[in-house]
């Protein structure tokens, strides 16, 4: 019999008031008794809709009964069948969107929490268990990946188990992607990340940083070194701006800047030379989980005052809601309903304010969302010293203007079928590129799709 | 781990550091940049590559030590190396087809400047080049300039070498005494913007090669965006050289002051730890 308490098992955290002054995780995780008593939640319901809401297909209920009975490390089996990075997603999947969004028990009351028991699991057995590398029978077979970020890594994965030589090019000099220098150490450990990486090398996957593909090689003389097809991971690097007065002022940067600096680059430790300012007071512009990162890293860069300033309500935030409520715990003021208008600087050019007017919500949209309206004669300033852009990216040049044959659309995504093949032969591509910026969970079911194409592919050629 | 084949002490603050790097000699062109990242704890900087031999593998550049990692840097001896070498980065020089040139260094930027030069000379341009100092101890590449270019003249701050002057003085008696069309002008901000002023009223298309702040140098952290023309354009992806006469440069000259506080803080400790 199911435990119906309508309530998930709390995830226990660090307190607010201490952890916005440093970077250690914030949700410590459950215990295996807190774990086996939300599993014990779950009705495993014949239908399975959780599995219908995940990208990758993990088998949810399957692997909630093997916490039931605490054999923890079956479960981990299970997740790890269609999930190469189980311990990343049940830290930053959007879950209220996907399985927890489909749970039975969230019509009366809070769904299991399926993304807690996933990071469970993964850690559990990071902590016990022993990662056996499947027996590959390599078909010697050479598969080209752009881009070590989260579609990379799973199509480069995908691939390694089903006997290809594997190698991935990435620019940057750490592998990773959006999970190295985008997502925080106190929401991703860089360590978790560190070993999924390890755990691909292990299969065989050859990672090749300081590879701009585009500059240093093309796609087409990576075809020619004998790769005999090649997926784009490239992801939607460039950040956008406003376009507003004051932008170019010094103090403002994009959320990917201060974000690389915190966590590629470890600005905020001593001992590494990346310089990042220490603000008083920081306006972060958007309402993503990217906005919400870079407003809680200013915090625990010592800023008294962090703002979020969003054009929209709450309830039209895109970021995962935990993030919100973590980002309020931690004294994060919210300025909602409030859109930018320009930058103010002092005589040397630096930020001294920010000038918005308020908003409200007028029809829906494009997205479904309603669409804020400016309110008339509504304009204020708020004191800051820095801004950070955190209003979304878009995909790289770099790949689609060297690569001959490949086409994008007019937002510069790259255009694929359903197998994920783009208009040039033997090339596939998924993630951010295509999709412009997404969820780290997208990119990794398009990996994963992209990988089972390219295998059926290359099967179908050599027949 | 890319190392140092070649290093050569320019003047008392620049260095010419030649890096074993077959993969991107071989796609270099003049103009476009690396990003090095010395070690593990190291900070990525942008380095304009100042010269190439695709046949032996090498990558030239040439650095002043000013900041913290460009001292320690030029620390480093043949033999050493550093973590990472990125590139090539960002476009190849657009030259266009120019009969006769003016090619402006100043300071360390005439490293930049010659192999611009170079590349004209050998096509058959007529070159001038105009290198400016602050004084005639951190005169460069004098031999290696004139070695390039139809005539060559050499400016100081204080007179202790060649003209008293700055290089604005001579480019505008060389516009209003002859026809050029063309001038590249490298060196500090304020340099290329007087140039750019200098060139404008004389309707000669002038190219500057821009270095601001940037992490990646793909496009991706947005730190070096200038406004060129009133549009935001990143110095990694669509430059580093842009249209003179469009940049707006004392926005830029306050950017790439951004981090100076930082920076003076790390350099001082970057003296005492080497002694």
């Amino acid at each position: 019999m199911a435990d119906m308490s309508p309530t998930k098992t709390p995830m226990p955290t660090l307190n607010p008031t201490e952890r916005n002054k440093n970077f250690e995780e914030v949700c410590i995780g459950y215990s295996p008794e807190m774990a086996v008593a939300e599993a014990n939640r779950c009705l495993n319901c014949k239908n399975k809709p959780c599995v219908s809401g995940c990208p990758v297909n993990v088998q949810i209920p399957e692997f909630i009964e093997k916490v039931k009975e605490g054999d923890f490390l079956s479960a981990y089996e299970i997740i790890k069948k269609t999930n190469a990075l189980p311990a990343v997603c049940g830290r930053v999947c959007p879950q209220e969107s996907q399985c927890e969004g489909k749970c039975v028990r969230g019509i009366k009351g809070e769904s299991v929490a399926i993304g807690r028991l996933e990071r469970f699991v993964a850690d559990y057995f990071i902590a016990n268990g022993i990662e056996k590398n499947p027996d590959i029978k390599k078909n010697g077979k050479k598969v080209a990946v752009i881009g070590a970020g989260p579609s990379g890594l799973t199509c480069a994965g995908d691939l390694a188990k089903l006997g290809y030589d594997v190698t991935v090019f990435e620019a940057f000099h750490s592998a990773g992607g959006v999970l190295m220098y985008g997502i925080p150490e106190f929401r991703l450990p860089k360590d978790i990340v560190k070993k999924e990486i390890e755990n691909l090398e292990n299969l065989g996957v050859k990672i090749m940083t300081d590879m701009v593909i585009g500059k240093i090689l093309t796609v087409d003389e990576i075809m020619d070194m004998g790769f005999e097809a090649v997926f784009i991971g490239s992801g939607a690097g460039l950040p956008m701006f406003m376009g507003i007065e004051g932008e170019g002022s010094v103090g403002v940067y994009s959320a990917n800047e201060f974000l690389t600096r915190i966590n590629l680059m470890k600005a905020y430790k001593q001992e590494y030379d990346t310089p990042i300012k220490h603000s008083k007071s920081v306006a972060v512009v958007g309402g993503g989980n990217v906005a919400m990162d870079a407003a809680r890293c200013a915090k625990r860069l010592n800023a008294e005052h962090v703002y979020i300033i969003y054009r929209r309500g709450e309830e039209e935030m895109p970021a995962r809601k935990e993030e919100i409520e973590h980002a309020k715990e931690e004294e994060i003021e919210f300025k909602l309903l409030c859109n930018p208008v320009r930058v103010i600087a002092d005589e040397n050019g630096k930020v001294k304010a920010i000038e918005c007017v308020r908003m409200e919500l007028g029809e829906p949209d494009a997205s479904g969302r309603r669409r804020p309206v400016a309110i008339k004669d509504s304009e204020f300033i708020i004191d800051v010293d820095a801004v950070i852009m955190a209003l979304g990216t878009t995909p790289n040049p770099l790949i689609r203007s060297t690569t001959e044959g490949i086409q994008t659309n007019k937002r510069g995504c790259l255009i694929c079928d359903e197998n994920l093949k783009t208009t040039k032969d033997k090339v596939y591509a998924g993630g951010d590129a295509v999709t412009g910026a997404a969820t780290v969970i997208l990119a990794m079911g398009a990996g994963k799709n992209a990988a089972k194409s390219i295998d059926e592919m290359l099967k179908n050629n050599s027949k | 781990m890319y190392k140092i084949t070649d290093k050569k002490q320019l003047n008392g603050s620049v260095t010419c550091l030649t890096f074993d790097a077959p993969l991107i000699s071989k796609k270099v062109k003049p103009g476009q940049f690396v990003i090095i990242r010395i070690d593990e704890v190291g900070e990525r900087i942008p380095l304009t590559v100042s010269d190439f031999d695709a046949q032996k593998g090498t990558l030239t550049v040439v650095v002043q030590a000013i900041g913290f990692t460009t001292k320690k840097l030029t620390a480093l001896n043949i033999g050493d190396g550093v973590l990472d070498l990125v590139g090539p980065l960002g476009l190849p020089t657009e030259f266009g087809n120019p009969k006769r040139a003016i090619i402006i260094g100043g300071g360390v930027g005439c490293a930049i400047a010659y192999p611009q030069a170079k590349y004209l000379y050998n096509m058959g341009v007529d070159v001038t080049v105009i290198a400016g100092f602050r004084n005639r101890d951190i005169v460069i590449l004098e031999e290696e300039m004139k070695a390039v270019s139809n005539s060559y003249f050499v400016t100081t701050d204080d007179g202790t070498y060649g003209r008293k002057g700055l290089v604005t003085e001579v480019l505008k008696e060389l516009l209003e005494s002859g026809n050029y069309d063309l001038v590249i002008a490298i060196g500090p901000v304020p340099m290329m913007k007087f140039v750019s002023l200098t060139t404008k009223p004389f309707g000669v298309k002038t190219i500057v090669s821009l270095n601001p702040i940037m992490i990646d140098g793909t496009g991706m952290c947005g730190g070096c965006r200038v406004n060129v023309g009133g549009e935001t354009k990143f110095a990694c992806v669509d430059g580093p050289d842009f249209d003179g006469h469009l940049v707006n440069f004392d926005e830029l000259i306050r950017r790439n002051g951004f981090y100076k506080e930082e920076e003076s803080h790390k350099c001082r400790m970057g003296e005492v730890n080497n002694g």
